[in-house]
């Protein structure tokens, strides 16, 4: 009776011991894996599962294995705040990671903020600016002032040139991201002493944009400041062409011409547009661990038709999921307040380099990167995988080549 | 002065692309009163068959979309069937039918996402990029052929419905069903041609749009305003009307982005339809 009792008690102990090791931490998020983000946010999602197995084959967080619990937001922010409170309350996950795109980040802060959770974010241009929260940490590069630091670079770049340029036009799509790049591009103007003599938004769905890059060209300006986002990107680099534009610089914040189809699509379009970036293939840029990762991914997308280089988004997607990894690992707890000061307090070592953060969550440093497109050869994908047709013209300790100006096709 | 006439050519041939959207709603919507919401999808459904053939085959976009219309045709034939099975034959057809063709529009747009994927796609064709000098007004040509063929493509469905016997009784039949029957054509048939006929035109209508920009899944969405407002400021059941209302659209939100900034360009083309119904309620050309 006596072994019997204690063989159960033993064999209790060892599947409470068992249960225990195989409780797996749930890391939940919501994600923009359809609408006009989907294509960039599934490449995230492939980076962040390819991190999760890594983490898994090396024996999971804390003893632990990671688990993913996310619900695609079809880059809507109306849907981002019930996901966040499903998973938060109904799902019951340890820790909480943002969507792609400051559309869908911005809505999660109410939600995340109200249950002091510790809140990695993937490429949101400046969304702690009014918020203020100390457990928001944004792994996207921008710098401690993002609004301002974003476009800084394209800025500096044209205040450098000789003669130096007199006016800049502005011209943003309707939404929270662009309008927060545009309102950047104006500090930067007017504290570098250019004048701005074209300043206006467009609403997102407009279908042509030659009517816009006419009215702009109507006023002469030397400097082109874009924020956009894919699809309109591609219009008004297209319409830029079609109306022979004559700045002497054209770029600054268009999102999508960093995305893979986009590039191939566009082709010699792209010629000269100088563009904000975070990583290209640059031997300025050659990360521990970015080539073996990119590689992996390119495996990995290759039949789900994402972007099949993955040099924008997917690394960084991969940094943040290191960065609370590390942070979980290192305190050796899930307690929101121990891992938000530990991420505050260090550097840690991701595949895109050293990653600090500021007190507001942004990086300590910016490391915005202004690249130019050179040499484009139509309807090539694989030149974009190496050196040569993207070069970095900014920040200095990153530069790759040396800028061709004026801008012209 | 020459801001001003490219701000009107670029209205006009950007018009005539929403006439090549709205033609089909104008049939279905306008003369037959079913509220295909369902419409913008189906020209998304044409711009993706346009992608694939032009990337695998190298086919110009709109031989694709003319070459699709036939199919088009049939598949709007049927979804007519069901429709007429389900809703119309039995009194259902405003609030069922048209959450019927809210799923049908979600099905369409999801279908495509678990194909293709939610990336940008593109076509390639010799003139895409090119444009040309007519004096002061540049004309993309990436514009230029859209104008043309949807000018060929409405024209063609005005004098197909004011001409031959099938497209008037399409005409009659929204007016009167039983005076129809008494003519001797079945109603359902000529309704079910029709819808047919209004698919068919999504075909070609999703080449164009495809031709100038890029599109993903869910780009039929921010259509479906416009393509209904240019139906009702037309007048229902007017086809002239639809294209001055098209055309009216693209030269007032062309005029507005040029000269006021572009994002007062919706508030003032849909203040131009609320004013338009104000002064004539059943729009520019309608029956009164």
């Amino acid at each position: 009776m006596r072994f019997a009792q204690w063989c159960a008690a033993l064999a209790a102990l060892l599947l409470a011991g068992a249960a225990a090791a195989a409780d797996p931490i749930k890391i939940g998020f919501s994600m923009a894996l359809t609408g006009p983000l989907g294509g960039n946010g599934q490449a995230a999602l492939i980076a962040m599962e390819i991190w999760k197995d890594d983490v898994n084959k090396a024996g999971g967080l804390l003893g632990r294995p990671v688990e993913f619990v996310y619900y695609d937001d079809a880059t809507s922010p109306a849907k981002v705040p019930g996901i966040y409170t499903k998973l938060l309350d109904v799902d019951k996950v340890d820790l909480v990671v943002s969507s792609y795109g400051t559309n869908v980040i911005a809505p999660a802060m109410s939600v995340v903020m109200r249950k002091h959770m510790a809140f990695p974010a993937l490429f949101g241009l400046a969304v702690n600016d009014q918020f203020g929260y100390d457990r928001y940490f944004q792994i996207m590069p921008a710098g401690p002032e993002p609004k301002v630091d974003w476009s800084r670079g394209f800025f500096e770049l044209a205040a450098a040139q000789n003669p130096k340029p007199k006016t800049v036009a502005i011209i943003a799509s309707d939404s929270e991201f662009a309008l927060n790049a545009a309102a950047g591009a104006r500090k930067n103007a007017q504290s570098l002493g250019f004048q701005i003599v074209y300043d206006k938004t467009y609403p997102p769905p407009t279908t042509d944009f030659t009517p816009i890059v006419r009215a702009i060209q109507a006023e002469n300006p030397d400097v082109v400041f874009v924020a956009s986002y894919p699809p309109d990107s591609v219009g008004m680099a297209k319409a830029a062409h079609e109306v022979g534009l004559k700045a002497k610089m054209f770029g600054g914040g268009m999102v999508g011409l960093q995305y893979a189809s986009l590039q191939k699509s566009l082709g010699p379009l792209l010629e000269n547009i100088i563009n904000y970036d975070f990583w290209v293939p640059a031997p300025t840029l050659d990360f521990p661990g970015v080539n073996e990762f990119l590689k992996k991914y390119q495996a990995a997308a290759k039949d789900k038709k994402v972007d099949p280089l993955g040099h924008y988004l997917p690394p960084y997607a991969y940094a943040y999921m290191q960065v609370l990894g590390q942070a979980v690992e290192a305190t050796k707890s899930l307690d929101q307040g121990k891992l938000s000061d530990y991420m505050h307090e260090n550097t840690f070592k991701t595949v895109v380099g050293d990653v600090k953060f500021g007190k507001n969550g942004e990086w300590a440093t910016s490391r915005m990167l202004m690249v130019q497109f050179r040499n484009i050869k139509p309807d090539d994908l694989e030149q974009f995988a190496h050196v040569g047709s993207r070069i970095v013209l900014y920040p200095p300790a990153f530069k790759s080549g040396d800028i061709v100006y004026p801008y012209k096709q | 002065m020459d801001l001003f006439a490219n701000a009107i050519v670029a209205g006009i041939l950007l018009g005539a692309f929403y006439a090549a959207v709205a033609v089909g709603l104008a049939i279905t919507f306008g003369q037959l009163d079913i509220v295909n919401i369902a419409h913008p999808a189906f020209v998304i459904v044409g711009s993706y068959i346009a992608w694939i053939v032009n990337a695998r085959l190298g086919l110009d976009p709109v031989l694709v979309g003319v070459l699709a219309s036939p199919v088009f045709f049939l598949v709007g034939a049927l979804v007519y069937r069901v429709y007429y099975a389900a809703f119309e034959r039995t009194g259902q057809e405003s609030l069922s039918g048209l959450a019927f063709f809210f799923g049908v529009m979600f099905i369409v747009e999801v279908s495509l996402i678990l194909a293709y994927g939610v990336d940008y796609r593109s076509v390639s064709a010799a003139y895409i990029g090119k444009s040309f000098e007519l004096g002061p007004v540049g004309v993309p040509l990436r514009l230029l052929v859209p104008f043309v063929v949807a000018g060929l493509m409405t024209g063609g469905v005005w004098l197909y419905l004011s001409r031959t016997f099938t497209g008037r009784a399409i005409l009659a039949v929204a007016q009167d069903r039983l005076a129809l029957q008494l003519m001797g054509a079945d109603p359902v048939r000529v309704k079910q041609f029709a819808f047919g006929l209004a698919i068919a035109t999504t075909a070609i209508a999703g080449a164009l749009l495809i031709i100038i920009g890029p599109v993903e899944p869910s780009l039929g969405r921010v259509y479906i305003g416009r393509a209904f407002a240019i139906v009702v400021l037309g007048g229902m059941g007017s086809i002239p009307g639809m294209v001055v209302a098209a055309l009216l659209l693209g030269v007032v939100e062309s005029f507005v982005s040029t000269f006021a900034g572009p994002s007062w360009a919706p508030a003032v083309s849909f203040g131009a339809l609320l004013v338009t119904l104000a002064v004539r309620p059943a729009g520019l050309f309608g029956r009164a």
